[in-house]
């Protein structure tokens, strides 16, 4: 390839974006550097291409970017070095480490766009993962290649809980590598302070691979970092047969610089602003997840969001839970309750959960005693609706019992501390011990012989 | 893909003008309306969706990262096209008909672009066996002989619709889709394939109105809100409603002959559930597998959108071969939803001005015609009624039921399955919201029900649903005061109504038994609960029973074992006599 013509053609510049006239033909995708006049150099990349004219996307932001600057096609898609190597590293929204290390030698570069897998290839997930939190592994379970978000809000505990996740995730009884990959978009300096000072304190970081774009750090690089993340974890996942998990938070972050530029392009805008095309996009980045038969990894994607204003209908959530597969959704009551982890199992869903458990998976009573907990959970917390109303007395024995069911619920299943490490039997017994409170005739969702199993009466 | 090659025009080339995204413009191009054209040096397959002064603009099936202006753009001057013949049951598609175990044969198991790959087995010989002689006169439509494409069906091969003549030669035995099987004494060659270009509705002699429900096996569809054969419905759910499980149950279930199962921009690991599941699955009717009534059209979110578009119309398409053939086809289209996502974007990619909620203006007209494709017709050469059934899933965003997409799907569909989050959150499976959905065949099914199941089915669903209605409003009076202090009827209204949810409506997909219920299964199930009411009722008026004890009657919690029970009817007259024996003993 002859080396390109370097351009000093730019016509316009709007927001993230530059329009530039040329006059060699340039794909779509295509890399961009340009030089600006004080020597410093900014990527970018190909968004809409035509015979004279090209509009460029630059990731770090078009601050500083004049009509002098000088722009260079590079003939090649964004690409990350991926090597073992990458394990304990951390590095920048655009994949260049940024903790002083040596950059990566690269075993070879893969285009981070990756490919969709063929769903004829894709293997049925089916492991169980134990995340060690008892509202996730009982009632939402994890599995291999799954991709579960966390719905949370702002000034939630979202992010203790995704460490909680990384550092306590397991399969039972395996011992094949477990790698966690870890993408954080446009967090705050000090959220990213201390996710990496928890990573170095408990030695998650050994086994970890880390993507920061910071706040203050381009909007457009946001882009990018997700699927330099989800690059590195296909990588480990289908390369070196690792099992990985992959923490992307926040969402929130990355959909609103989707938003950002496609109000820069004047693209006729969707639901919210937001471009028609989101769906899709978003389906290109949670879809990396999965198994493919014959291959030993797997991907698992735990996305994190904050709903904006708590909303789950906003386009955000929404079109994330049409993808995904289930979500755990946060309630602020039950943080101002001071609940952790305020996981709200009723609105909360894994869609996957019926392949990963049962008898040699979990245990012979998980999944009726997960429905059990549901329904007498979802009974008790309407009959808090009700008693506000006629007060406590009102009610029949039966409701009553429900009602303190749903506060045992939340004080025993629900809570749990950021360091405490539950196994699934665990889990189980204690929701035996809080269905031993109600009579055995009103466990209508658990068969007799489990009943005669495990049930015994409380008082 | 296959193209249809009756409209050969001299082949032209453009050339590659811009580029953005999954639509691109050519110049240079003399192309009409959804012709297929390839694009640039990998070939690229695309179509043709606007045509603007010298532009023409292409919407293209895969990925155009790298591609540059100046590339050559080739008018095929062919529409797009699906292959029909014997080898479709049992495949799996994308949403162009590529075959996506041939895609990962040649490309791995990720998809890449650029491989081109025939809907049929070009290579495969299927034992032909003429069914007409020479001399006969035969046209568009008819049959002409016949293949055994799996040991539980039977692969009728039709004259293309738009041939006729006399035979002057035909020969049974082993051929491969494409070689000629009779040649007509106009010449026309006839192989086993025929081609038929997506968008474009096959023809047929008479459309008919429904008279025969499509059974589902799922109580709250049979007998609720039953579909008819030909007709079509619309599952709208906001996500998590259990909508894709609703859709599997039917593909599963439903009495039709041939599925044609959809998954048009949903997940990857969902479609490899139906993929890994469907081959394990009996045919309750003939106990083949699953499978060989069965052809799947899988084109998940993350492959490309304008394949998502044209995905409904390939399993349309096939749907109708069948229905042409004098059978039953159901086809799912899940979700509906993505599919009129695909087309808004690439609308949005057009700056063509948007309608509601940034959705094209043709939205509605582009839902109608493709529910249309639903009925039951007379088909051109077969003299059974053959039919096409549209299960279309909608994914309203955030769950609201007056977005575009579900408001336009109501209008077309006369069937409304109303899936609703909280009976889901409740774990109330099916999660059909037994109060909003409706169902306009009611009237025309009436005398089948009449007929093959009990004369009284009407009133008897009728009742169901009076019961139903009334606990919802006294539900509402619960919600104040507690259902201690209604009146004892009401109380009792509200235990009857209980039943009916737990034991009808409820019904576990997930049980070897439950997941199936025959109509006579359902008749009997309601007749018991009633029979409770009944007597329930007269102990309360005539003999001044308390309405404890009508509430501790035991036999009525039992009524629901009968779900989970294969000899169903010896249980049921069980708990029927030992409810009545209780009854006795109170007085």
């Amino acid at each position: 390839m002859t080396t390109m013509k370097e351009y000093k053609t730019i016509t316009r510049v709007a927001g993230p974006l530059v329009f530039v006239e040329k006059t060699e033909p340039i794909g779509y995708g295509t890399l961009v550097k340009v030089t600006l006049v004080d020597g410093s150099v900014k990527s970018g990349q190909v968004l809409d291409s035509s015979d004279d004219l090209v509009v460029v996307q630059i990731f770090e932001g078009t601050s500083g970017i004049s009509k002098d600057a000088k722009v260079k096609f590079l003939k090649e898609n964004i690409t990350l070095p991926v090597s073992k190597d990458m394990l304990g590293r951390v590095f920048n929204g655009a994949g260049k480490p940024i903790d002083g290390g040596s950059s990566i030698v690269a075993k070879k570069k893969i285009d981070i766009n990756g490919a969709a897998i063929n769903p004829y290839a894709r293997a049925s997930p089916a492991d169980f993962i134990q995340t060690g939190i008892s509202t996730i592994d009982v009632t939402n379970t994890l599995v291999r290649g799954q991709k579960l978000p966390i719905f949370s809000g702002s000034g939630l505990p979202h992010n203790e809980i995704a460490l909680q996740i990384a550092r306590q995730a397991k399969v039972v009884g395996s011992k094949e590598k477990f790698i966690v990959v870890f993408a954080a978009m446009g967090i705050t300096n000090e959220e990213a302070q201390y996710f990496m000072k928890d990573f170095e304190e408990t030695g998650a970081l050994e086994r970890s691979v880390v993507f920061l774009n910071l706040a203050d750090d381009p909007a457009v690089e946001r882009l990018v970092t997700p699927r330099m993340a989800l690059t590195a974890a296909e990588y480990f996942a289908y390369e070196e047969d690792a099992h990985v998990l992959v923490i992307l938070t926040d969402m929130t972050n990355y959909c609103e610089s989707l938003r950002e530029i496609g109000a820069a392009r004047e693209e006729v805008p969707g639901r919210r602003g937001y471009p028609g095309y989101m769906y899709t996009d978003l389906a290109m980045i949670y879809e990396r997840a999965g198994m493919i038969k014959g291959r030993k990894g797997s991907v698992t994607q735990i996305p994190i969001l904050t709903m904006v204003g708590d909303d789950i209908t906003h386009p955000i959530p929404d079109l994330t839970g049409y993808i995904t597969e289930g979500q755990i959704v946060l309630n602020r009551e039950l943080h101002r309750k001071g609940v952790y982890p305020p996981i709200n199992v009723l609105p909360s869903l894994s869609r996957l959960m019926n392949m990963g458990i049962g008898g040699t998976k979990t245990r012979d009573d998980h999944k009726n005693v997960s429905d059990q907990m549901y329904a007498n959970y979802a009974e008790g917390v309407d009959l808090r609706g009700l008693v506000a109303i006629v007060g406590e007395e009102a009610l029949s024995e039966k409701d009553r019992l429900l009602l303190k069911f749903g506060d045992l619920f939340e004080e025993k299943i629900v809570t749990q501390s950021k360091k405490e490490d539950r196994s699934i039997s665990q889990s189980l017994d204690i929701c035996w011990q809080l269905l031993g409170t109600i009579p055995e005739r009103m466990l209508t969702r658990v068969s007799p012989e489990l009943k005669k199993k495990y049930y015994k009466e409380m008082k | 893909m296959a193209t249809d090659k009756k409209q050969t025009n001299k082949k032209q080339i453009g050339k590659l003008y811009r580029i953005a995204g999954p639509v691109v413009v050519a110049r240079g191009l003399q192309a009409r309306m959804y012709d297929v054209v390839r694009v640039g040096n990998e070939r690229l397959m695309g179509e043709v969706i606007k045509i603007d002064g010298e532009d023409t603009i292409i919407q293209v099936y895969e990925d155009t990262t790298g591609i540059t202006p100046g590339e050559p753009v080739e008018n095929t001057g062919e529409r797009l096209s699906v292959e029909l013949g014997p080898g479709l049951l049992t495949s799996i598609y994308d949403g162009i008909q590529r075959p996506l175990p041939v895609l990962q044969a040649e490309m791995g198991d990720f998809i890449f672009r650029g491989v081109d790959a025939p809907g049929l087995d070009h290579k495969k010989r299927w034992d032909f066996k003429a069914l007409v002689n020479k001399g006969e006169a035969v046209k568009g439509g008819d049959v002409i002989g016949e293949v055994k494409e799996t040991e539980t069906f039977t692969h009728k091969i039709m004259v293309p619709p738009s041939m006729e003549g006399k035979v002057k030669e035909i020969k049974s035995g082993k051929f491969t889709v494409d070689e000629i099987v009779c040649v007509l004494d106009n010449d026309k060659e006839i192989m086993m394939m025929q081609k038929w270009p997506v968008r474009m509705p096959r023809p047929y002699r008479k459309k008919q109105a429904p008279s025969a429900p499509l059974l589902t096996g799922q109580r709250i569809f049979d007998v609720f809100f039953p579909v008819a054969k030909g007709g079509a419905a619309a599952i709208p759910g906001p996500f998590g409603a259990g909508k894709t499980v609703s859709q599997q149950q039917l593909a599963k279930w439903c009495d039709a002959d041939i599925i044609v199962y959809v998954g048009c921009g949903e997940r990857g690991n969902e479609m490899t559930e139906v993929l890994t599941e469907f081959p394990h699955l009996k045919d309750p009717r003939t106990n083949g597998p699953l499978m060989n009534r069965t052809v799947l059209i899988a084109n998940t979110s993350n492959m490309p959108v304008a394949a998502r578009e044209a995905s409904v119309y390939t399993g349309a398409t096939i749907a109708e071969y069948f229905r042409d053939m004098g059978l039953h086809v159901a086809m799912m289209a899940d979700s509906s939803s993505r599919w009129a996502e695909a087309m808004r974007e690439i609308s949005s990619r057009l700056e063509e001005m948007p309608g509601e909620e940034g959705y094209p203006a043709y939205l509605a007209t582009r839902l109608a015609e493709f529910y249309e494709r639903a009925g039951m017709v007379e088909p051109l050469g077969v003299d059974n009624e053959g039919s096409v059934t549209l299960i279309g899933a909608v994914s309203p965003p955030g769950g609201d039921f007056s977005e575009p997409v579900t408001q336009n799907t109501l209008r077309v569909t006369k069937t409304f399955w109303a899936l609703d989050a909280k009976l889901a959150q409740r774990r109330h499976f099916p999660s059909v919201n037994w109060l909003t959905s409706y169902t306009l065949y009611m009237d025309s099914l009436e005398p089948w029900f009449a007929k093959n199941v009990a004369a009284e089915w009407r009133s008897l669903v009728s009742t169901m649903m009076k019961i139903l209605q009334e606990e919802d409003k006294l539900l509402e009076i619960v919600q104040l005061v507690g259902s201690d202090s209604l009146p004892p009827k009401q109380q009792l209204t509200l235990e009857v109504a209980r039943l009916i949810r737990e034991f009808v409506l409820q019904q576990n997909a997930f049980h070897d038994i439950d997941t199936y219920c025959e109509l006579k299964k359902s008749y009997t199930l309601m007749k018991t609960i009633l029979l409770y009411a009944d007597l329930a009722q007269s102990a309360l008026d005539d003999q001044g029973a308390r309405v404890q004890d009508l509430l501790a009657i035991k036999a009525k919690d039992r009524i629901g074992e009968a779900k989970f029970e294969k000899d169903y009817q010896k249980l049921l007259k069980e708990v029927q006599a030992e409810m009545e024996t209780e009854f006795k003993q109170l007085r």
